[in-house]
């Protein structure tokens, strides 16, 4: 069937500029570049073209442009150019049409429309390069009350505490799996936790021996497929993660195409090498809050109540009814993916249009757990759509505990947001279990890189911590006062639990 | 004193009047015992060198078992409860009675055999290790069993499964022998295999409606060489006619395609 679909970008090569070197042949993944040795030039195929941008970035002599495809169809904005060749793909094949990243949507971002607050003449900011600032956070169950008591004249904890993590700053490295990315981008992320002194989230693939030195800097996923899940697997992390839903497609399952189960990726999942890793909807042992509670207790007791049990959902819409619920099961620490956050691979439909924005799951969960006091029985951690440090500090302004963050550690390594991931055919080396492609991440660079994001961003969260006169970041969680809505509406303000600016 | 050894010392001691030995048998009065206790009571003794436990007057007790990589026999009289044997590394259980749901879920290695029935999803995402029925189990038995390397689990049912049985299977092998059904009469479950992906499963005559995306066919050499030994245990376990069990013709069900979602997407 010929195709009625245009190539969605050009490829213009200055060939004043260019010296015929291949590097863009050989860096693309997608044939687009190709030499012809009868006329000495290099023509490229505009069909292949993703717009990753590693041929222009690793062009010696800059002579690589690529533009947006300017003969499109008559536009409106009704009939997207998106929305016409979506209908065209699947006219053409009858599937379900498949992406990475996270919802690329103009809506939902709540974080642009919220701003910090900073001291000014009736309370001192504090400069945090030459004062203290306490940004290290404690995730897992805080109890209701300390008691003390004196034991030969010296004060001692009598209330016995619940497994905690420490984390130096308040980011950790979001759920992704040896399969959905390559080894050397989990080593560089398992490297990068251990340096800074935070987690690394092993995702559902399981944690390969090699890793298992990063351990104590890990939280090792249980998923709907189980895959990799064995004793020693739950012993050695950190604390153990319930996957219940991800923000890129909640309510469905994953889909580790065979081919990208390669046989080391097979060996982590504990699996045949070259069959579909499927990932079931739901947790076939969980059909309510009585069944999760069964599953992390059968959890704590396989590893000994010495680990925070997480449980990870998308947000949706009763959150915070289900987060109630989810505290009363149990879980020490509660993860929520918002509809910005990513993934490897999901039908397209489900990524734009199921879920809410983290934003508003984050108050709303958080004001619930506080009107039933029982806020202090687990820790939020915020996922979706952490694009920056001033995320961070507004998130934790409106309420979370902690933040993970995925997308930015990608694009951090070299990740262009392509939204190509699904194909496994990462030019960046990033998105695949290709051996020959994943040797373009170096686990020694790509773990300085990510360091270095970590240092960066913990450096500005004090900054504006700083700037409101804050020490230390406990002052600062679901402190809305912290915050001001700008272009909301009431209902929107209410939701979020802050005042409009000026206000 | 390490943590460890104190905390031994200490469930022991509260619960010493529980414990019995006799015969290098550890015996234990489980009645109105807490999961949490009990487990650890168990990994207590067994990590002690206990070699054979018995623990009476179970009543639904959770978690029996969980994580467990000691090779220990245990003996249950009364009905455990959920989660039997969950990430199980190695014991061999032998239950006395019913089990209830989640019975070997995510088990990686060991064996349990239940003298009666066993409920949902039992062998869920199992790795290794066999689960002996004697009777009927509830939905979605089996479901996402996978093997691995040299990990095959096993699951052999006495008499019939309810519906989705072997959903997603990935690998491992499965006997449903319907010993309670009568001439002619076949197995209700219906969404047997659905999305089987690896793995095989037996079925004694041909009792069960399978989804599309498998197909039933014939044994050869090897898969009766496969049933033959897995109805001999079963029979040894409980007591049941070998020669009679092996009288009908079995028939197997495999999965068409290692992709069964190949197709399903266009970009």
């Amino acid at each position: 069937m010929k195709t009625y679909l245009l190539p969605e970008y050009l490829v213009e090569r200055d060939q004043n500029r260019c010296i015929r070197c291949k590097v863009c042949v050989n860096q693309c993944t997608y044939d687009t570049h190709y030499y012809d040795a009868e006329d000495d030039v290099i023509c490229s195929r505009d069909e292949n073209c993703v717009n990753c941008q590693r041929c222009v970035t690793f062009c010696p002599t800059h002579a690589i442009t690529i533009r947006k495809n300017p003969n499109a169809n008559t536009e409106n904005y009704n009939w997207t150019l998106e929305a016409i060749r979506d209908v065209k793909k699947q006219a053409e094949t009858g599937g379900v049409i498949l992406t990475g990243m996270g919802c690329d949507k103009p809506y939902f971002t709540y974080w642009d429309r919220l701003l910090l607050n900073a001291s000014q003449v009736t309370n001192p900011s504090i400069d945090p390069l030459r004062e203290p600032m306490e940004i290290r956070t404690y995730l897992g169950a805080k109890p209701d009350k300390l008691e003390m008591e004196l034991e030969n004249g010296n004060v001692a904890l009598k209330t016995e505490l619940t497994p905690q993590l420490c984390l130096d700053t308040p980011i950790m490295f979001s759920a992704m799996s040896y399969g959905a990315i390559s080894l050397n981008v989990h080593e560089a992320l398992a490297r990068a936790a251990t340096e800074c002194g935070t987690y690394f989230n092993t995702g559902e693939g399981g944690l390969d021996q090699k890793l298992y030195k990063y351990c104590s800097h890990a939280i090792v996923q249980v998923a709907s497929g189980r895959f990799g899940v064995h004793p020693k697997y739950l012993d050695v992390g950190a604390a153990v993660e319930i996957k219940i839903g991800q923000g890129a497609k909640p309510g469905i399952g994953g889909h580790l195409p065979g081919e990208k189960v390669t046989a080391d990726v097979a060996r982590t999942r504990m699996i045949p090498t070259g069959t579909d890793a499927l990932s079931p909807a739901p947790q076939h042992d969980i059909y309510s809050i009585e069944d999760l509670r069964q599953l992390i207790y059968a959890l704590k007791e396989a590893t000994d109540y010495i680990k925070p049990i997480s449980v990870k959902i998308a947000a949706v819409h009763n959150s915070a009814a289900i987060a109630s619920g989810m505290v009363r099961a149990g879980a020490d620490i509660i993860a929520l993916d918002g509809v910005r956050g990513a993934t490897g691979a999901a039908p397209k439909v489900i990524r734009d249009n199921v879920g809410i924005p983290i934003e508003l799951a984050i108050a709303q969960v958080d004001q619930r757990l506080r009107e039933e006091g029982i806020r202090n029985q687990a820790s939020i951690v915020a996922a979706g759509g952490i694009r920056s440090s001033a995320d961070v500090v507004k998130a934790i302004a409106l309420g979370t505990d902690a933040v993970y963050i995925a997308t930015a550690a990608l694009v951090a390594i070299g990740c262009t947001v392509c939204q190509k991931c699904y194909t496994g055919k990462c030019p960046w080396g990033i998105a695949t279990c290709d051996p020959w492609i994943s040797k373009r991440v170096n686990p020694d660079i790509a773990s300085e890189r990510l360091a270095n994001l970590l240092r960066g961003w913990s450096l500005e969260i004090k900054d504006m911590m700083g700037g409101m006169g804050i020490n230390a970041i406990e002052s600062l969680r679901g402190n809305r006062l912290a915050l001001r809505g700008v272009g909301l509406t009431e209902t929107e303000l209410k939701i979020l639990g802050v005042k409009m600016a000026g206000d | 004193m390490l943590e460890e050894e104190k905390a031994i010392a200490e469930i022991s001691a509260k619960f010493l009047p529980r414990v019995k030995v006799e015969n290098e048998r550890w015996k234990i009065d489980a009645d109105g015992m807490y999961y949490k206790d009990l487990n650890r009571l168990l990994r207590a003794i067994s990590s002690n060198g206990a070699e054979k436990i018995e623990i009476h007057n179970v009543y639904g007790q959770r978690y029996i078992g969980t994580d467990l990589d000691v090779e220990v026999q245990i003996d249950i009289y009364g009905t455990p409860g959920n989660d039997l044997g969950a990430f199980m590394n190695g014991p061999r259980i032998m239950v006395h009675g019913n089990a209830q749901d989640g019975c070997g879920n995510t088990m990686n290695e060991g064996q349990i055999v239940v003298h009666g029935s066993a409920g949902d999803i039992t062998g869920h995402s199992m790795r290794g290790g066999k689960i002996f029925v004697r009777d009927d189990v509830g939905y979605r038995v089996g479901i996402h069993m996978k093997e691995y390397q040299g990990k095959k689990p096993q699951l052999v049912i006495g008499g019939t499964a309810q519906d989705f049985l072997g959903e997603y299977m990935a690998g491992g092998v499965i006997i449903v022998l319907g010993l309670n059904l009568s001439e002619g009469e076949c197995c209700t479950a219906k969404f047997v295999s659905t999305g089987m992906h690896g793995g095989v499963i037996y079925e004694r005559g041909n009792i069960l409606e399978v989804e599309k995306g498998t197909k039933v066919m014939k044994v050869g050499k090897r898969d009766t060489r496969v049933i033959e030994n897995l109805v001999k245990e079963f029979c040894e376990h409980f007591g049941a006619d070998y020669e009679k069990v092996m009288s009908a013709q079995f028939c197997k069900i495999v999965p068409v395609s290692k992709r069964p979602y190949g197709k399903l997407y266009s970009y």
